[in-house]
């Protein structure tokens, strides 16, 4: 007789407004098993968990605990049946230390609690440190020990990994390891195959909002696993471009910059970037990408430090004054909707927003950008109702590709992208690699700022990696290794002095 | 299998068609008089007869109706000033300070340069009044864009001190001397707006043209215009514009002096045209109203020009109505409340809705 | 004692008089914001709580009701305020600034109409009620000189600020149920997610938050107006208590000591000799408002961490945004 399971859903299914994010999904997870879920971007994998701790209330459907079934009205629900969420995006109080944020909401839990929790499963952290002094790693830390002090026994991680260097990535699975002997159920939520190889029991995988089946991990490999998340057989192998290395068109100098509160940003950052090249920035979340990308585009200033587009010099510039120099760079920020993009306008009023002012006159023609949208749709295969829509309404991947369509257009010489891929679908993914590599071909130079070391290691000439803002390598691909450049984001060898050492 | 159940939620819906979301808030507005009618009844009133009255108030006679056009000439135009700093999100709260500001202005030119034709003196005063009343409105933006300053409480506060700079000026340097209290003398005769025909009102001060060719004009200003495309960028998403290498403190600074400038504008048609003099009184809460106009025209310039006609209407029935009941004219006020509030709440049921079970598809 | 020094007492006197319905407002608007919701309408409530106070003491001349239904009254404004932006999402600017307009509007209103209902010349306190909120007389201490009339001879409501003042104080900083409430400001996700019921601590805060502007009301029109009712009787101090929320930097010890500044300023005019300087009373009537400024000013140029706005001010929240 089987067990009876921790957690069961039977045909759950969610939808908002008229997207299905979840359709009739049936999963079980038992006692003592870590079950990963894998899915693409957008396949529903967030939903459903968000379901299980009580963030979503499902459209229809059922879910079983311990074989009981129950309604999940709130998270206060979730955490009382012993449901543990740790989010992706960390819920945590910035200003609150580790300690106040563990204790929030629990009435009966005493002030040690959290020291033994630590101890029990091996996290080392400053409980009184606040949490907007923290590295990404301890907000994680902190995020998972809310949970394991409120005694639950059925956790769920989504996406622990993406943050996280290699080495901090094996230290979390010693401390699933840890948790499954402690017979508790872990769902642990990712897009990367090696993970789920590497760690999980039995794979479930999320397709579209639907199950497309699960299996025992042992039982499967890579290959078979993506054919399922993606549907249809794929090479993930990314495409390299090989090019003889051009002349230097951006020469960043000893820059460095804090941020208001005077702490470092970027700490005296030295590269070249060479026409037909592209160079790969790696480190963790938070090391310096985007201060490093803001300062080349213009948008944040520098402390010290030169950057030269070419014979001219551009630190000190505004996004403006560079356009006026006649430079022509392309920046794609990693929050497209946040900076790049106008969520509430519509297609031809967002390509516009770089060359509304080379019209001539005070009024603004809108003519040209409408053609240029309608014949942006078609090349690449933009999915929109049509082309007034405001472009919030459209998915990650269809916004990512105006993005990146309307910077193309305006042929640049440096692209720099932060994250291109983040949200989207391998499909998606794919199509924006290419055109990458286009552009690469035409002598372009690209900055790219990634997060997944498999693709960089494919798709860049050359990687520079990021610690705490300081550059601690720069090296040729061909002879990189992901283990390297992992010790090379934790600041180890090179940096004696390094905090997370 | 155990009978799925799901608890009744709130989801957020698609998109609602506009004759829908129209109808919705039409409906607030009407569940809205009927509470302000639930309100008379309980005070003692019949509310029908109340509320007939005031609408003959409002637009009984022609006479009635070109009060209540004069009601709306400065309503809309501050609306229409409003409207340009909420398109930028910026919370201009202080129309009422910058309508005072260009009155002030207009009036010193009222009182003291008279002795010029009017064909030069009139459009001096809108110049001196858009001026002021701009500059008036660069102070918050310039603190804005310098270090961030709370622009709401901030444009409020401006208010309170044009009001008692007025206070200042009738007790003191522009105090009619003739007069047994303080108050300030009336505009001479070559200071005052001609009067023009409107449609089946008769004359009506110079004022109702300007305020249409305002309505076309912002609305040009913000369809077609690199400004317009600017501003609106800047209030959507200012990260994006200053990515996109747009001069954001300029645009910030330009649009508030052109919203602080129409507010200015409509003191000076105020002072020049129905009050004929400077009196503390001549914002009167118009600056407070317009932020509810603007919002409830969904910043259309269009909208704005209806909606005010309609509390102008609602303001001029409400006077009617204490010289016939008694009941006081601040009821214009409350009931301005009461639509506002009901309004926002309708607003929820545009972006939400509620769901319960839900059977299985199978 | 010499003149001089009567003066100054008085001065100081007469400055705590008036700050305390800024205090009231100020300790309300630092509850609301707390709990993540700007509320413009402190204004709005005062003058609730001001009208309905007013006529709950003209009618049943009990001081009890006089400052229940204040608070009632300040409640009920918050209440609206509370079910439209924290259950329906409405944005809180404009909802607050209209629960401005329909206070303002309900307080003249019904102000106007009690007058016109009643006998000329009638529409005041009892001479029984004024003396039970006019200054206490506590024997010995108030005859102290100097300290005495400074700390000793106020109105209860006067003590009930500062004794607020100080329980929201400890409230915030030592209680569990503070931390949650900071939580709940900060980052309602996160206290979602920790199992704290978010909107119900949105609610309470609020409410209370209201109740507190409705006793800055009653203040303002039994023991400033000493019980006559005046039309635009608030005249902006609901208005100062938001800035002073930022003044105060969230903290209510801070908003004791800056109402008195504004109380100070708001009296001076009476306290300077002509003499000394001959200023317009229009331009002393200014001054609060003039320094408002300069303390927003202020406030925005020294940025600190702890001293900021709740993070989620302004901001509601709806748990199953995507």
């Amino acid at each position: 007789m089987p067990e009876t399971p921790a957690i069961e859903l039977i045909r759950l299914t969610k939808c908002f407004g008229k997207v299905t994010a979840c359709d009739c999904i049936d999963m079980d997870v038992r006692h003592g098993e870590i079950l990963a879920l894998l899915g693409e971007n957008g396949s529903g994998k967030t939903t459903l968990t968000n379901m299980l701790s009580g963030i979503y209330q499902p459209d229809a459907g059922q879910i079983l605990l311990e074989g009981k079934p129950v309604t999940i009205r709130s998270p206060r629900d979730a955490i009382r049946m012993g449901i543990g969420m740790i989010h992706q995006h960390f819920k945590l109080v910035d200003v609150l230390s580790a300690r106040e944020n563990i204790l929030l909401g629990q009435a009966g839990l005493i002030k040690t609690a959290p020291e033994e929790a630590a101890d029990t499963f091996g996290f080392k952290v400053d409980l009184d440190k606040k949490i907007y002094d923290m590295s990404v790693s301890e907000k994680q830390a902190v995020e998972i020990l809310k949970v394991l002090c409120r005694g639950a026994d059925k956790l769920i991680l989504d996406e622990p990994t993406a943050v996280l260097t290699p080495q901090e990535i094996r230290a979390l699975f010693d401390a699933l390891e840890r948790m499954r002997k402690e017979c508790k159920a872990v769902i642990i939520i990712t897009h990367k195959l090696e993970e789920v190889m590497a760690v999980s029991d039995r794979v479930c995988v999320l397709r579209k909002g639907v199950n497309v089946g699960t299996v025992n991990t042992h039982e499967t490999n890579r290959f078979l696993l993506t054919e399922m998340m993606v549907g249809k057989p794929i090479s993930l192998d990314v495409e390299h471009v090989d090019m003889p290395p051009g002349r230097t068109l951006l020469r960043v100098k000893n820059l460095s910059a804090t941020d208001e509160g005077g702490r470092h940003l970027i700490q005296d950052v030295s590269f070249d970037l060479k026409a037909g090249e592209i160079l790969g920035v790696a480190g963790v979340a938070g090391s310096g990408q985007k201060a490093l990308c803001e300062l080349i585009a213009g948008i944040e200033k520098a402390d010290t430090g030169t950057i030269h587009m070419g014979e001219t010099r551009i630190d000190g510039m505004s996004p403006g004054d560079i356009t006026k120099q006649g430079i022509s760079m392309a920046f794609i920020p990693e929050d497209r909707l946040g900076m790049g993009l106008v969520g509430g306008m519509d297609m031809p009023d967002n390509l516009l927003i770089k060359t509304y002012n080379d019209q001539k006159g005070f009024f603004l023609s809108r003519k040209a950008a409408r053609i240029e949208a309608a014949e942006m749709v078609e090349r690449l295969r933009i999915v929109t109702p049509g082309l007034h829509v405001n472009i919030q309404k459209l998915s990650g991947g269809n916004v990512q590709k105006i993005l990146l369509g309307r910077e193309i257009n305006l042929n640049p010489r440096v692209l720099i992208t932060a994250y291109p891929v983040r949200g989207l679908d391998i499909g998606a993914s794919m199509t924006i690699y290419d055109m990458l590599n286009e552009q690469k071909r035409k002598g372009v130079g690209i900055l790219f700022v990634g997060e997944d070391l498999d693709v960089m290691l494919g798709l860049c000439d050359r990687i520079m990696v990021l610690c705490a803002g300081r550059v601690t390598a720069i090296v040729e691909s061909q002879f990189a290794t992901k283990a390297l450049l992992g010790m090379k984001m934790a600041g180890l060898v090179t940096d004696k002095e390094d905090e997370y050492a | 299998m155990p009978k799925p159940w799901v608890m009744p939620h709130i989801v957020q819906r698609g998109d609602v068609k506009p004759v829908i979301a129209w109808s919705y808030r039409a409906l607030a507005v009407v569940f809205a008089l009927a509470m302000g009618g639930v309100f008379l009844a309980l005070l003692g009133y019949n509310p029908i007869l109340v509320y007939s009255t005031m609408l003959r108030g409002a637009l009984g006679t022609p006479g009635m109706q070109k009060e209540t056009l004069k009601l709306t000439i400065p309503l809309a135009l501050t609306s229409l000033g409003v409207l340009l700093a909420f398109k930028m999100k910026f919370w201009n709260i202080g129309a009422e300070g910058q309508i005072a500001a260009g009155a002030i202005a207009a009036s010193y030119f009222a009182y003291f340069q008279a002795h010029l034709p009017p064909a030069v003196l009139l459009p001096l005063m809108a110049l001196a009044a858009i001026f002021f009343g701009g500059l008036w409105g660069l102070i918050p933006a310039w603190f804005k864009t310098r270090f961030g300053t709370n622009e709401t409480l901030f444009t409020l506060m401006l208010n309170y001190i044009m009001f008692y700079f007025i206070t200042y000026l009738r007790e003191g340097p522009w105090r009619d001397p003739a007069g047994g209290f303080a108050a300030m003398p009336r505009f001479p005769k070559q200071a005052r707006l001609p009067e023009v025909p409107f449609p089946f009102v008769g004359n009506l001060h110079i004022g109702w043209i300007v305020l249409i060719l305002m309505v076309v004009l912002v609305f040009i200003y913000l369809r077609f215009t690199k400004h317009g495309y600017e501003l609106t960028v800047v209030g959507e998403n200012v990260r994006t514009a200053r990515y996109a290498g747009m001069p954001v403190k300029k645009i910030i600074l330009r649009t508030m002096f052109l919203s602080a400038g129409l507010c200015g504008l409509a003191g000076m048609l105020q002072v020049a045209g129905p009050d004929r003099q400077l009196t503390d009184a001549v914002a009167g809460g118009r600056g407070f109203t317009a932020v509810s106009v603007v919002w409830l025209a969904r910043l259309s310039p269009a909208g704005c020009l209806g909606v005010s006609f309609l509390f102008a209407a609602m303001q001029k029935g409400c006077s009617m109505m204490q010289t016939e009941y008694r009941i006081p004219a601040s009821m214009s006020d409350i009931l301005q409340g009461i639509i506002l509030f009901s309004v926002l709440g309708a607003e929820f049921f545009l972006q939400y809705r509620l769901t319960s079970r839900k059977e299985v598809v199978v | 004692m010499s003149s001089f020094v009567e003066q100054v007492v008085a001065f100081l006197y007469a400055a705590i008089l008036a700050s305390v319905p800024l205090l009231y407002g100020t300790l309300g608007e630092i509850l609301t914001q707390k709990a993540g919701n700007l509320n413009l309408g402190v204004e709005g409530m005062m003058y609730l709580g001001a009208i309905a106070g007013f006529l709950a003491g003209f009618y049943t001349d009990s001081l009890v009701l006089t400052i229940l239904f204040g608070m009632l009254a300040g409640a009920f404004g918050a209440g609206m305020y509370a079910f439209l932006t924290v259950s329906l999402k409405a944005n809180q600017n404009v909802t607050g600034l209209t629960l401005t307009i329909f206070g303002t509007g309900v307080a003249n209103f019904l102000g106007e109409k009690t007058k016109l209902g009643v006998p000329v010349d009638t529409m005041f306190m009892s001479a029984r009620l004024k003396s039970l909120m006019s200054p206490l007389d506590l024997g010995w201490l108030s005859d102290l000189p100097i300290i005495g009339t400074l700390l000793f001879e106020h109105s209860i409501l006067t003590y009930l600020a500062v004794l607020v003042g100080i329980a929201m104080s400890m409230y915030l900083k030592r209680s569990r149920m503070g931390m949650n409430l900071r939580a709940v400001g900060e980052n309602p996700a996160a206290a979602d997610a920790m199992g704290i019921p978010v909107n119900a601590y949105k609610y309470g805060h609020i409410l209370v938050g209201g109740a507190l502007c409705g006793l800055g009301g009653v203040y303002v029109s039994m023991v400033t107006a000493l019980g006559n009712w005046q039309p635009n009787i608030i005249s902006g101090q609901g208005w100062i208590a938001i800035a002073l929320v930022i003044f105060a930097s969230w903290k209510p010890m801070r908003a004791i000591m800056g109402s008195l500044v504004f109380g100070a300023l708001s009296v001076l005019r009476l306290y300077v000799s002509r003499d000394v300087a001959d200023i317009p009373g229009a331009l002393f009537s200014m001054l609060p408002f003039v320094v408002t400024c300069m303390v927003l000013v202020l406030s925005s140029i020294r940025m600190k961490r702890e001293n900021q706005q709740p993070a989620s001010c302004g901001i509601n929240y709806f748990r199953e945004e995507r």
